[in-house]
């Protein structure tokens, strides 16, 4: 047991898998390997890749060991294949195979589901890294640089987690598959990335938080189903996955913190009462609050569109195959099999937002959606938090679930914020003033210089309370290289 | 007895409920609903599973507490409760006669070390709460040496060194004026583990270097001693066990119109000047606001005598007395004093006073008599004066 704890670092490939004895899936991987390299390396700029980061890598997978810091160049970061320890004796979960033993091997009847699941997870995982590809040229602090390109490396390492899982149990189609991971490319003519939300340019900082806040957060869901999973080695790669996307929720949530702290300090020492007084606010050199709530609901409604159609019989197919299931499945108090329960789903019955009762079994998408609406709720209200004891009156609202959809029953629609349904003449008049506008963007974008000395933080966005690894905030926690 | 218990919290502020924590925990110890994330302590085993998890730090918070926090106090809660006042100070050394814990020993230390205050001491109002007993005889914590310097010329009798530890991100809370127990490697005559020997902090809360939480000692090398000598004998890179912090009373006020009278002799000067360089990074420099009596055999032989000599008087003070100079009358601290009643005087019918002693047993007398006559001459009692300081906890002795 302990063997498979410990990272071996025999192979080129850091793993816990055994690789070393694995020849075959060796040597595949082996042969992805440099077009991963050169797939980084074209990436991000050179200069960050020749600077010294302060990142976190795994030398083991069990909780003491995972979390070492070190100064590494990120092209020399040891991205490996890491799963969590296998659980002896573990059962399917759920569905219709629920109690018995999870599968080792793929099993044949549900290969193409699965390699399909596998294949969108791992697609998700290099897009992001392309769409905050130059972020680092206008990074706020040392700090904030450092947050970005562990996000970024551990996103790498997750691409790695399901080329590993391709490569291994499904053969050719998989070795294929794995390719096409690295020839799609976000916001591609071609080959774009294939889900909405990963072919978005993040076009600042803002940007960014509230993408690691919002869409890492589905990412986060997703993968705690997947870790439900009957086939025991996506449920191990995940589990172990879900402990590293921790710290990109930690990111966006005290990365939008943070800008709101510095608005709220800001505002608060020129004496500016009136949060939508826009123009003053933004003279201060920070990021006025209705610009933030705007940016929120753009990335919130984008991020929802990615739990796909509220009813759905491949989430059904997935969970009763017993392939994916639900958020805490383990905690659900029920017969996880869901043949005669209910869940209510929203919908639009004669132009107006209604709910209807369907077969839980087809809910599931819905039933993870809801339970990442009340996860996403509960930063919003901690952000709240810190404006109102700063005494002032203003409150960042999770619009409604109708607004601004491009999938699901209210694609069909167009909704304001608070979920009424308007005309398109309405929507055409309001959305400026919902999300945000080329003149917003242009005015972020202004703020966006890089601040590169240790212990010192861009103007619109406070310090972190508490360094990373214990380390004071004018730790050098990128040492850069300067050409 | 009621034994007091060192209780793992989770900070509501810093947490971002990613219940990572939750998901690592081999006891199921951790659980969350939609407010907050909390430990139970009847299942912590304290393991530290969930330390390294955690993405924000704010799973690193201990308290000392004489009942634990319920569930239901920390789902309320919207920020960390301060460490509470919790008895294990000086006033439980053995009162009932029945208490074995291994906390007695630092306990009779300290209370025989206070005893000089002539009553029960109290902390300043204006004190920080302190931590205290997080790490004990069956739980101490690893220490790294990260420098021992020799603060005494090389041609002195005496051998006082500056030894820098770091806890290797354990936390340490240690408050200046805390101490800390270092246990010495190896068993007494009788088999039986050392006990803890007790040195103050010399450095502030945040660290001898701002933020990163290290701690500084001012350790005098005794002919025989066995954990003196084997602190001084310390390199670079070494390991020890620690236990600590221990005592709750001997604290710097945080009010930045108190002013400090500080009394040392010798190593009695490792607590002052932690007070002074957390005074001097949290209130910065107040004319008045801080007086040191600093008493040594000789210049060679005073601690930190070229950094002291460097600080500014508007922050500090300063009265270095010598007893051993040749050619030249000895001066103890209580001459100096004398020699300065004016100041003392002043200092001493001001209420923001706070007065601290520290150094060898043997320095009580003559400072007390000083001190004495002194309030004498202005027409008040020295008796009701201190008993009054005390009780406001403005009086301080640590004698050894």
């Amino acid at each position: 047991m302990a063997d498979t704890l410990d990272v071996s670092y025999d192979t080129r490939i850091p793993n816990n898998v055994g690789l070393g004895e694995d020849r075959k899936v060796l040597k595949a991987l082996e042969k992805w390997h440099p077009g991963y390299i050169d797939w980084w390396n074209k990436l991000i700029p050179q200069n960050f890749q020749d600077s010294m980061v302060y990142l976190r890598t795994a030398v083991s997978v069990d909780p003491k060991g995972w979390a070492k810091f070190d100064y590494v160049k990120m092209p020399e970061y040891r991205w490996g294949v890491l799963l969590a320890p296998q659980v002896e004796d573990r059962v399917i979960p759920f569905g219709e195979h629920q109690g018995k033993p999870a599968w080792q091997e793929v099993p044949g009847e549900y290969r193409n589901m699965l390699k399909r699941l596998i294949v969108i997870q791992g697609d998700t995982e290099p897009g992001s890294v392309e769409q905050q590809r130059f972020l680092g040229l206008t990074a706020p602090s040392l700090y904030d640089l450092r947050n970005l390109f562990q996000v970024n490396v551990e996103e790498g390492r997750h691409l790695w987690a399901m080329v590993y899982l391709l490569q291994k149990y499904f053969g050719k189609d998989g070795r294929e598959e794995a390719d096409d991971l690295l020839r799609r490319s976000s916001g591609s003519e071609e080959a774009p990335r294939m889900l909405g939300a990963f072919n978005e340019e993040t076009p600042d900082w803002l940007s960014f938080f509230m993408f690691t806040y919002f869409t890492d957060r589905d990412g986060k869901m997703q993968l705690e189903s997947l870790a439900q999973s009957g086939f025991d080695p996506l449920s191990r790669t995940c589990r172990f996955m879900i402990t590293e996307e921790a710290h990109h929720m930690f990111v966006g949530e005290t990365g939008v913190g943070r800008i709101i702290q510095a608005t709220i300090e800001a505002m608060n020492e020129a004496g500016i009462t009136d949060p939508t007084d826009i123009g003053n606010v933004r003279d201060l050199g920070v990021i006025d609050l209705p610009t933030i709530q705007k940016k929120l609901n753009l990335h919130y409604t984008l991020s929802l569109d990615l739990f796909g159609q509220e009813v759905s019989t491949n989430a059904a197919n997935a969970f009763n195959a017993g392939i994916k299931g639900r958020f805490m499945e383990h905690r659900i108090d029920d017969d996880h099999q869901l043949h005669n329960d209910t869940y209510n789903v929203t919908s639009i019955v004669d132009g107006k937002i209604t709910e209807e009762t369907v077969p839980a079994l087809t809910a599931v998408n819905m039933r993870l959606r809801d339970d990442y609406v009340r996860d996403a709720s509960g930063g919003v209200g901690r952000w709240n938090k810190a404006i109102k004891k700063a005494g002032i009156d203003f409150e960042l609202v999770v619009p409604h679930e109708a607004f601004h959809r491009q999938i699901g029953v209210f694609a069909a629609i167009k909704a304001n914020p608070s979920g009424d349904i308007i005309s398109e003449a309405e929507w055409e008049s309001g959305k400026d003033g919902w999300l945000p506008t080329p003149d917003d963007g242009k005015f972020v974008e202004s703020l966006m210089k890089p601040c590169y000395e240790p212990g010192k933080y861009a103007s619109w966005i406070a310090p972190p309370k508490v360094g990373i690894d214990n380390k004071p905030g004018d730790f050098e926690f990128v040492k850069l290289h300067m050409a | 007895m009621n034994h007091p218990l060192k209780q793992h919290l989770i900070d509501p502020e810093i947490c971002i409920r990613c219940y990572t924590c939750e998901m690592t925990c081999p006891e199921e110890a951790i659980e969350h609903n939609d407010d907050n994330v909390v430990v139970d302590a009847s299942k912590c085993n304290y393991c530290m599973d969930c330390i390294p998890v955690c993405p924000t730090g704010s799973i690193d918070e201990w308290r000392v507490v004489e009942a634990p926090y319920s569930l239901e106090n920390q789902y309320e809660w919207e920020e960390l409760p301060e460490q509470g006042d919790v008895a294990i100070t000086e006033t439980d050394g053995g009162s009932d006669g029945a208490d074995h814990s291994e906390l007695d020993p630092v306990a009779a230390l300290l209370a025989e070390a206070h005893k000089g205050a002539g009553g029960k001491a109290r902390a300043p109002k204006s004190a920080s709460k302190p931590t205290v007993n997080l790490y004990n005889l069956s739980n101490a914590v690893e220490a790294v040496v990260q420098g021992n310097y020799r603060l005494t010329e090389d041609g002195s009798d005496t051998d006082v060194r500056h030894i820098i530890l770091d806890f290797q991100g354990k936390p340490f809370p240690v408050l200046e004026g805390q101490s800390l127990g270092v246990i010495a490697p190896g068993t007494d005559a009788d088999g039986k583990a050392h006990l803890p020997r007790l040195y103050s902090a010399s450095s502030p809360r945040d660290g001898e270097r701002p933020g990163y939480h290290n701690v500084s000692l001012t350790v005098k090398r005794d002919e025989g001693g066995l954990c003196s000598n084997y602190l001084c004998d310390l390199k670079k890179g070494d390991k020890l066990n620690v236990t600590g912090p221990f005592g709750a009373t001997f604290l710097m006020p945080s009010d930045p119109a108190a002013r400090l009278l500080m009394i040392c002799t010798g190593t009695g000067s490792a607590p002052m000047r932690a007070f002074t360089m957390g005074r001097e990074r949290t209130v910065g420099a107040v004319d008045g606001g801080m007086v040191m009596f600093f008493g040594a055999r000789t210049q060679e032989s005073l601690p930190y005598f070229g950094p002291l000599m460097k600080m500014p008087d508007k922050l500090l003070q300063k009265h270095l007395v010598f007893s051993r100079v040749p050619d030249q009358p000895k001066e103890h601290v209580q001459d100096r004093m004398l020699a300065e009643e004016a100041l003392v005087a002043e200092m001493l019918n001001d209420e923001n006073t706070h007065i601290y002693i520290c150094g060898l047993k043997a320095m009580e007398e003559g400072v007390e008599d000083a001190l004495s006559r002194i309030s004498d001459s202005t027409g008040g009692s020295w008796q009701s004066l201190r008993n009054t300081m005390r009780e406001d906890g403005r009086y301080h002795v640590e004698t050894y």
